[in-house]
């Protein structure tokens, strides 16, 4: 099955490209922790979400590259993870793939180690021991393997950092030794279309060579992948191809064969043989353990209690942990501000710098960084849930309810979340494959009530409905919430439905996060989150200042600066909502910044401290309008760092701005709803 | 096909059924097949949800959640 051929790759001492990759849950991210330490580099890879982590091995005086492929179980293009993996290797870009293969689950495993060998990928296969349970009665040949296989095989500990040297040495020399080509016979049946097919191929000069092997296309023309498909179209001759292709599938059909079920059942078989040869299979039943834990978290009765348990937990702790680290970001901010208002005149800058320092910069980037720690604990507690393995299973409890919103389970945690803040939030819907799913998660999240908006409506319901504060603060999450899921029904009648896909959700065996990855992934998380949305806050930053302080020399944010000349303006665009005037509006429009900035303009412009602040408002508010000014601070736009997030998400400015305008025309339309309604009773 | 065959989805919490045949349409069938779900492939029921749908099975090594929709595309033969 296998031969050499003249495709020598010498790269001599030049730079080496490794990359990684293995289905989800092998112990792959450890393996790139333990190879590049703190070397990493976090990116995104072209045109889509996918994280692209890359790192550098020191080995042996040379730079080695390594780059981390998403987990996933197949080189299909049904997911973008799946379809970044495949477009890397088809593309030829490694010079060695380190294949991380669960050694408890090879029969799974094996499946893409095969899928990349047929792509003409130079593997590697790191043999991992995942867990004590089954390393003690599985047993694998390694050399075996290695043999039928064709592969160097390196059995590693990744957890305990054992074999990576050695994995590190056999993917350098496999990346500067001869490539191998990999081949399955498939039958007499599917052996004679793909020789056709291959021979046009070799004969069609667009597409001879430009993949890793002519039979290659010539399998994936024949299984009918779509990716493919498109890229062939577009090839003079290209059609031709396809058309073969068609009546070498028909022709097949005839015979009662169906090509693509086959070639897959094939390679299946293929897997079962060479694993029968050199595995012992005492322990393939699964994890006992594992099994056990579930039983009881997604019980029929229990498995509900036990979510709302480990919600409330994540809630309490984010918040407890996040609650003195926003004071000391705040402070922080606060005293540099304080000594650069002395310093900066002492340095002879302009008392117009001096503002623009401390009162635009200091002062605008300590309130929106003041969220950096809510998003620490946030991350920290979606990364323990998703390293044990329990986020899996509530997108598998929450699944049926969620059907509803006519989205699937995986889309809860995006909705949960954002009761917590809505930047954690939208960056978790990553994890939804659609792409329609994602968008409309993206844009109904921002209704959901985070927790920076609580202090508007204590203010408020404090002052204006002392009796019954907790229904008022609760009817707006339950309007918020509402209005997320009428948002998903109405845009999901604006957003193209896509081709019915097959919903799946794999349940990983519980596992104890390891300390270290976690502590890794949540820098890099922070550090992507500052590095993406920067240029945004900066702007609005600096804009919010402009307003609040020009022209210079008046009062901040009074009625003669910019700010208050623009809420004279537009203010009586709230005469329906019933709170017209032009303090409530600058509230509204430092409100970008974040949500809570919403009361400390409120402070300022009714020059009242904390506590005379509800008899101040008394004065321009009633009860009603009250309520419809926390209806609209509950809607009318997301604070800046969430705007900036669903810019990077969704990569469209456009969707940016449809969900901005969407968002002030709902609020608007339901204060005045509330306003108006509310009169006639009243 | 002997009595003894079932759409997937209703196969009993810790029966192993085998992989008898596809319905799906070719995408949907294929992403199935692609998952481990060939012919003569040995499933195990495992978990079902507090709703009664999605249901976890076993599937070469891997505990997965499928829809009743998409389980119900999926024959297997009790062993």
């Amino acid at each position: 099955m296998l031969g050499r051929t003249n495709l020598e790759g010498d790269w001599g001492m030049g730079p080496i490209e490794l990359a990684l990759a293995g289905n989800p849950n092998t112990g792959k991210t450890c393996i790139f922790n333990n190879l590049t330490g703190a070397r990493q580099n976090v990116g995104n890879w072209p045109g889509v979400t996918v994280e692209k982590k890359e790192g550098t091995i020191p080995f042996q005086g040379r730079s080695v590259k390594l780059v981390d492929l998403p987990g996933a179980y197949s080189l299909s293009s049904f997911s973008e993870d799946e379809a970044v993996a495949r477009q890397y290797l088809v593309n030829n870009s490694a010079n060695a793939v380190i294949n991380v293969v669960d050694s408890c689950n090879l029969r799974r495993n094996l499946y893409l180690t095969l899928q990349m060998m047929e792509a003409g990928a130079n593997v590697v296969i790191a043999l991992n021991m995942m867990d004590e349970a089954c390393r003690s009665c599985i047993n694998i040949d390694v050399e075996k393997l290695a043999a039928l296989f064709g592969v160097p095989v390196v059995p590693t500990v990744a957890a305990k950092g054992q074999g990576m040297q050695e994995v590190v040495q056999a993917a350098v020399d496999r990346a500067t030794g001869p490539r191998r080509p990999f081949k399955i016979e498939y039958g007499p049946a599917l052996e004679k279309p793909l020789a056709e097919l291959e021979k046009s191929i070799r004969s069609t000069a667009g597409l001879d060579k430009k993949y890793p092997s002519n039979r290659w296309l010539a399998l994936k023309v024949l299984e009918e992948d779509e990716g493919v498909i498109e890229e062939v179209k577009e090839v003079a001759g290209g059609r031709a191809i396809l058309a073969r292709a068609e009546r070498a599938r028909a022709a097949l059909a005839q015979k009662g064969v169906k090509a693509d079920s086959v070639l897959i059942a094939k390679r299946y078989e293929y897997i079962d043989s060479l694993v029968a040869q050199c595995a012992s299979e005492a322990c393939s039943t699964g994890n006992v353990l594992s099994d056990k834990i579930d039983k009881v978290a997604t019980h029929r009765l229990f498995g509900i209690p036990v979510f709302f348990v480990v919600m409330w937990l994540l809630f309490e702790f984010t918040f407890r942990l996040s609650g003195p680290f926003i004071t000391l970001v705040e402070d922080g901010f606060s005293r540099l501000g304080a000594w650069l208002a002395i310093a900066l005149p002492g340095m002879n800058a302009s008392g117009l710098f001096t503002s623009f320092v401390v009162d635009g910069l200091v002062a605008g980037l300590g309130t929106v960084m003041g969220i950096v720690p809510v998003l620490v604990t946030l991350f920290l507690g979606i990364t323990l849930l998703e390293d044990s393995g329990y986020m899996a299973r509530i997108a598998y409890i929450m699944d049926k309810p969620m059907r509803v919103m006519g989205l699937n389970g995986k889309a809860f945690i995006p909705f949960l979340l954002g009761f917590g803040c809505n930047v954690p939030a939208i960056m978790s819907t990553r994890t939804l494959e659609s792409k329609r799913d994602r968008l409309l998660a993206i844009i109904a999240n921002p209704f959901i009530s985070c927790t920076a908006r609580l202090p508007v409506y204590i203010l408020f319901a404090s002052a204006f409905f002392p009796a019954q504060k907790m229904p008022v603060v609760m009817s707006l999450y339950f309007i918020g919430l509402a209005l997320a899921i009428i948002t998903v029904k109405v845009f999901s009648k604006v957003v193209p439905e896509e081709k019915d896909e097959v919903f799946l959700i794999e349940l990983p065996p519980y596992r104890l996060p390891a300390l270290k990855g976690v502590v890794t992934s949540l820098w890099e998380k922070i550090s992507d989150f500052l590095k993406r949305v920067s240029t945004v806050i900066l702007a609005a930053v600096i804009a919010v200042w402009a307003l609040s302080s020009l022209p210079y020399g008046v009062e901040y944010a009074s009625r003669e600066s910019l700010a208050g000349q623009v809420s004279s303006f537009i203010a009586p665009i709230f005469t329906w909502a019933g709170f017209a005037n032009w303090r409530a509006t600058v509230a509204l429009i430092f409100g970008v910044l974040a949500k809570e900035v919403v009361v400390s303009t409120l402070g300022v412009v009714y020059k009242a401290g904390e506590g005379g602040l509800g008899a101040a408002l008394a004065a321009d508010f009633t009860p009603l309008s009250a309520f419809s000014f926390m209806t609209m601070t509950l809607l009318y736009a997301p604070c800046i760092a969430t705007i900036a997030t669903i810019r990077s998400e969704t990569k469209s400015w456009k969707w940016t701005l449809i969900a901005l305008v969407y968002g002030f025309g709902v609020a608007w339309l339901l204060s005045v709803l509330v306003h108006q309604v509310g009169s006639i009773f009243s | 096909m002997n009595a003894k065959t079932m759409p997937l989805n209703c196969l009993p919490l810790g029966r192993v059924g085998v992989v008898r045949e596809l319905l799906a349409g070719a995408e949907q069938q294929r992403r199935l097949l692609d998952l481990g779900l060939v012919k003569g492939t040995a499933v195990e029921a495992v978990l079902k949800s507090p709703a009664g749908d999605p249901k976890a099975f076993q599937i070469r090594g891997a505990l997965i959640a499928l829809r009743n929709g998409e389980a119900r595309q999926v024959l297997v033969g009790l062993q």
